[in-house]
């Protein structure tokens, strides 16, 4: 067993891991921080994903102990520091872009690190980035319009509805 | 302005809130002090006999504290099947136990045999590898193909089987000579011979489980990803484990995902309860997604033939359906009626034909158990028929959109029961056919299709008018066709003293939104804001009972018992107003949140109301109980009929096969919409569902029985890019007529009309590029539409 420190959400954490303890097992068992869902073990469904020193990574797939001294960030450090929902959360809410929640998380830090990168995307730029975040409920209809406006763009005529 | 409360109304979900901070508490986020964990070894051998378990591997090894096998659970009962079907000749169904763990032998690869117990996941992960490695099996061969399974006695899945055969249905039964006599004398009968793919329901949250136990009590706790937290009860106390019900709480917090494949109990539960009691440490088990891929109950799988008889000019005279519906090694809660009643009854579809037969024969294979997934059985009824209409417009050369208007039943003809069986309520299919070709633009299309041309494409447009029956069910006619389960729903409406309110239903939520619609109901019905209500689920402590939420019942069934249960409130609340008020009881009217003397200012705030129910110093308290709580259950008196038109349009790359799905376009008839922005939701995941299915999902089983279709990298999920964005209509509405919101369901609609769709396009374009085919099999991989262009 190490002892791994980072920064976590602002914050700096330390936890006991072994050697072969993923950052979504540390996240979640080491610091309770269980809005990181794993969602498969191929690295394939993007419920994990975080963001390590400000890049979208699947915290499936990198050890613990590879990112220590990196800044992470979960899910549970997108909100405004007064609690409210950070503007693409609440496009999320707002377009009704989650259902039974579970990818969520994933959807909304890739989506953040796509709007970092890219911040008026296209349709196309949007499915696109997102093709490694699978999601079973919304058919990403909604989740592409969320985040289409979380960048400011006008999405009423996105879709006849 | 559109209202932003109440029912109609927008509203933005509360659930929300907690699943986009990461707050939410789905069963793997759970500890409990003291935790043990649970890894079960599976077989790697589709079909073979136990020699013997490798327990004693695991004896000794870091933290490992017990290993179950299925000796352990031998005696114990099995776990059953809800619904009975008898076979056409008068015989039972076969009905073989289920086991917790695998004992003799195993019968699909996942199949459980043994379960290590350890302190920590890792070592039980281990340890679990260590006795899969020291145990031994005799190999038999597998039994994939079914009708290689109904033919051959000499290999079989249950040794007591001799056929592999469940049942062999027949549905009407009295009608098939009929049927073939139709068929005989008709003008034109068209043929196809389909395959209903295998599905995998991959809800993005894995199942997992928790059992507790209190030694001091006797009361054992379990925590699982469940949609129906009570039927789990019944089926773990009353039948596997028998554990008195009173003894056991069944929790569901927040579930990711169901689609059908958490109805079900599986073993895993009894198994973390059990060794919860044995070691007298909570156990928790989370299912890896390659666990999920081998054990959760799988979707469809039918091979099936249906013969379309006619006149000349499209008129309908008779469907005759023979299906062969795989169940896989061991019958799951609802894989009997799949295939039966939730098919065979829709074999009419929306159409006023004379003649429907349906033969159903179920088969057990070295497969996982198949069972209800999204839409379950009614997807598989309206592929077959919407693919066969389809065929028989190009045999006959007639328009697929003039022969449907010919054959739909017509809004004077409700309510109409169907040779099938069923008793449509109302309905009005022309009308969400006319919406649909509207909004996708059907007169354009010609020109969409030359333009595509001109760039190598081939583009083309299909049809599907669906039908469903849901709001499942009135318990005295499912009792007569064979279900062991009532299927009302059960709602208590809490007025606390304050005014606010807690609701506890029956229904389970697991992305379906009901803790936003259900409030909203509340909140019209009550006149008081949305805040002021909470909506309670999934707990068996906490919630009166309930069946749950599968088959599109949960507004329809759970949603009218709460709207029931307001109702006693209002004239609970009706009568103490009365009182206050000095007035008779049938002075007081209520609205918007008051109660108030009929012609006159004289009134009382619900809130006034709730208060003195509770404080009841001014209150008729010889002729009224104190208290503001009302329990309805709710048993519908008929099943709901959404219907709706879906149209896609596709274009086929002439050189890959690849299919683009262009356009898709829904009008669907859901009765009254309480949320517009939750049920277009609704139909959008159901629509890419059906998409998934027919162009990119596939379960595949080899020969061996090895499911080579068993991560993400092998199985294909629909993707962002896959899709594009879908326009959805609900404004044709006819009111369902027997419950009192209107309401008829909609979250299967999706994945029961878009499969027909899909296909009907592909065929529609490669028939117009000159390329003359009958039928394609769903997934339209490119690899198959290239094939099929180039064979």
């Amino acid at each position: 067993m190490t002892k791994v420190t980072m920064t976590v959400n602002g914050k700096s954490v330390s936890a006991e891991t072994e050697g072969r303890t993923l950052l979504s097992s540390y996240l979640r068992e080491g610091l309770g921080l269980t809005g990181t869902h794993i969602g498969c073990d191929t690295s394939q469904c993007g419920a994990c994903v975080v963001h390590i020193d400000g890049m979208a990574v699947k915290s499936c797939s990198v050890f613990a102990q590879d990112v220590a001294g990196s800044k992470v960030t979960t899910i549970e450090g997108m909100a405004n520091a007064d609690g409210s929902l950070g503007v693409i959360q609440q496009a999320f809410q707002d377009h009704h872009g989650l259902q039974c929640g579970f990818c969520t998380p994933g959807m909304v830090m890739t989506s953040a690190a796509l709007l970092a990168n890219t911040p008026k995307p296209s349709e196309a730029d949007v499915r696109h980035g997102l093709e490694g975040n699978i999601c079973r409920c919304t058919g990403y209809h909604n989740i592409v319009k969320a985040v289409m406006a979380a960048s400011g763009q006008d999405v009423a005529a996105v879709a006849a509805e | 302005m559109a209202k932003d409360f109440g029912i109609g109304a927008e509203a933005k979900r509360t659930e929300d809130i907690r699943y986009l901070t990461g707050a939410g508490s789905y069963t793997h986020d759970i500890d409990v002090h003291g935790q043990a964990y649970a890894v079960f070894v599976r077989s790697n051998m589709a079909h073979a006999r136990i020699k013997s378990v490798g327990a004693a591997a695991a004896e000794g090894m870091p933290g490992v504290l017990a290993v179950f096998t299925g000796e352990d659970f031998k005696d114990v009962g099995g776990n059953p099947a809800g619904w009975f079907i008898g076979s056409r000749d008068g015989s039972p169904m076969k009905e073989p136990k289920r086991p917790v763990l695998a004992h003799g032998k195993v019968r699909h690869v996942g199949d459980a045999y043994a379960a290590v117990i350890a302190q920590t996941y890792m070592e039980a992960k281990d340890a679990a590898q260590a006795v899969a490695d020291a145990s031994e099996f005799e190999e038999l061969p597998a039994i994939i193909d079914m009708a290689q399974a109904l033919a051959d006695s000499s290999n079989r899945v249950h040794d007591e089987i001799a056929d592999n055969q469940c049942f062999d249905w027949g549905w009407i039964e009295d009608n098939r000579a009929k049927v073939d006599a139709a068929i005989k004398a008709a003008p034109h009968v068209t043929t196809l011979e389909l395959v209903n793919n295998r599905l995998i329901p991959n809800a993005m949250e894995p199942r997992a489980s928790i059992g507790e136990y209190n030694p001091g009590t006797g009361d054992y706790k379990l925590t699982t990803t469940s949609q129906n937290p009570h039927l789990t009860r019944l089926l773990v106390a009353a039948f596997v484990l028998g554990i008195p019900e009173n003894k056991l709480q069944v929790v569901a917090p927040d579930v990711g995902g169901g689609f059908g494949s958490k109805i079900y109990h599986y073993g895993e539960e009894a198994l973390v309860l059990a060794a919860a009691k044995k070691l007298k440490k909570p156990v928790k088990w989370v299912a890896e997604r390659s666990e999920s891929f081998l054990s959760d109950a799988h979707g469809r799988d039918h091979v099936t033939k249906i013969e379309l008889a006619c006149e000349k000019d499209g008129t309908f005279i008779a469907f005759r359906t023979e299906t062969m519906a795989n169940v896989g090694a061991y019958l799951s809660n609802f894989s009997t009626v799949t295939p039966t009643f939730l098919h065979g009854t829709l074999m009419a579809g929306p159409y006023k034909v004379p003649n429907v037969y349906v033969n159903v024969k179920t088969v057990f294979t070295n497969t996982a158990p198949v069972d209800a997934y999204r839409g379950a059985g009614r997807p598989e009824a309206t592929y077959s028929l919407e693919r066969v209409v389809d065929q028989m417009c190009r045999e006959l050369g007639l328009d697929p959109f003039e022969v449907r208007r010919k054959n739909f039943i017509t809004t004077d003809m409700f309510p109409y029961t169907t040779p099938a069986g069923l008793a449509y309520d109302v309905g009005n299919y022309h009308a969400t056919l006319d919406k649909a070709m509207e909004l996708a633009d059907v007169a354009g299309f010609e020109a969409r299709r030359k333009a595509a041309a001109a760039k190598g494409k081939l583009r083309g447009l299909g049809l599907s008018t669906w039908i469903e029956a849901c709001g499942i069910a009135p318990s005295n006619l499912v009792g007569i066709l064979g279900a062991r389960v009532g299927l009302y729903d059960a709602a208590t409406v809490r007025v606390n003293p304050t005014g606010n309110v807690s609701v506890m239903v029956g229904a389970h939520s697991h992305g379906q939104s009901h803790e936003t619609v259900f409030a909203q109901i509340i909140s019209d019905m009550f006149g008081i804001p949305m805040s002021s209500v909470d909506i309670v689920h999934g707990d068996t402590a906490k919630i009166p009972f309930g069946m749950g939420s599968y088959g599109s019942r949960s507004l329809a069934v759970c949603g009218q018992a709460m709207a029931n249960a307001a109702d006693k409130v209002i004239a609970k609340g009706k009568k103490i107003a009365a009182h206050m008020l000095e007035a008779t009881e049938a002075e007081i009217v209520f609205s918007d949140g008051v109660f108030a003397v009929s012609g006159t200012n004289r009134s009382k705030t619900f809130g006034e109301i709730a208060f003195s129910a509770y404080v009841p110093h001014n209150y008729p308290l010889a002729t009224l109980e104190p208290g503001l709580e009302e329990t309805a259950f709710y048993d519908p008196a008929n099943f709901t009929y959404p219907a709706g038109t879906y149209l896609c349009e596709v274009e086929v790359d002439a050189e890959t096969g690849k299919v683009d799905v262009c356009n898709f376009t829904c009008a669907d008839d859901f009765g009254n919409v309480m949320n517009p922005m939750v049920v277009r939701g609704q139909v959008h995941g159901g629509v890419v569902q059906g998409i998934g299915q027919a162009l990119l999902e596939h379960g595949v089983y080899d020969e061996n029985g090895q499911l080579l279709s068993g991560s993400y990298m092998d199985y294909t999920m629909p993707r962002a890019d896959d899709v594009p964005f879908v326009t959805v209509d609900h404004s044709c509405i006819t009111p369902c007529s027997h419950n009192k919101l209107g309401v008829k369901g909609c979250g299967e609609a999706g994945a029961i009309g878009s499969p027909p769709a899909v296909v009907n396009a592909v065929l529609d374009a490669l028939n117009r590029g000159g390329h003359k085919i009958a039928h394609i099999d769903m997934p339209l991989t490119p690899s198959r539409v290239w094939s099929a262009m180039n064979a």
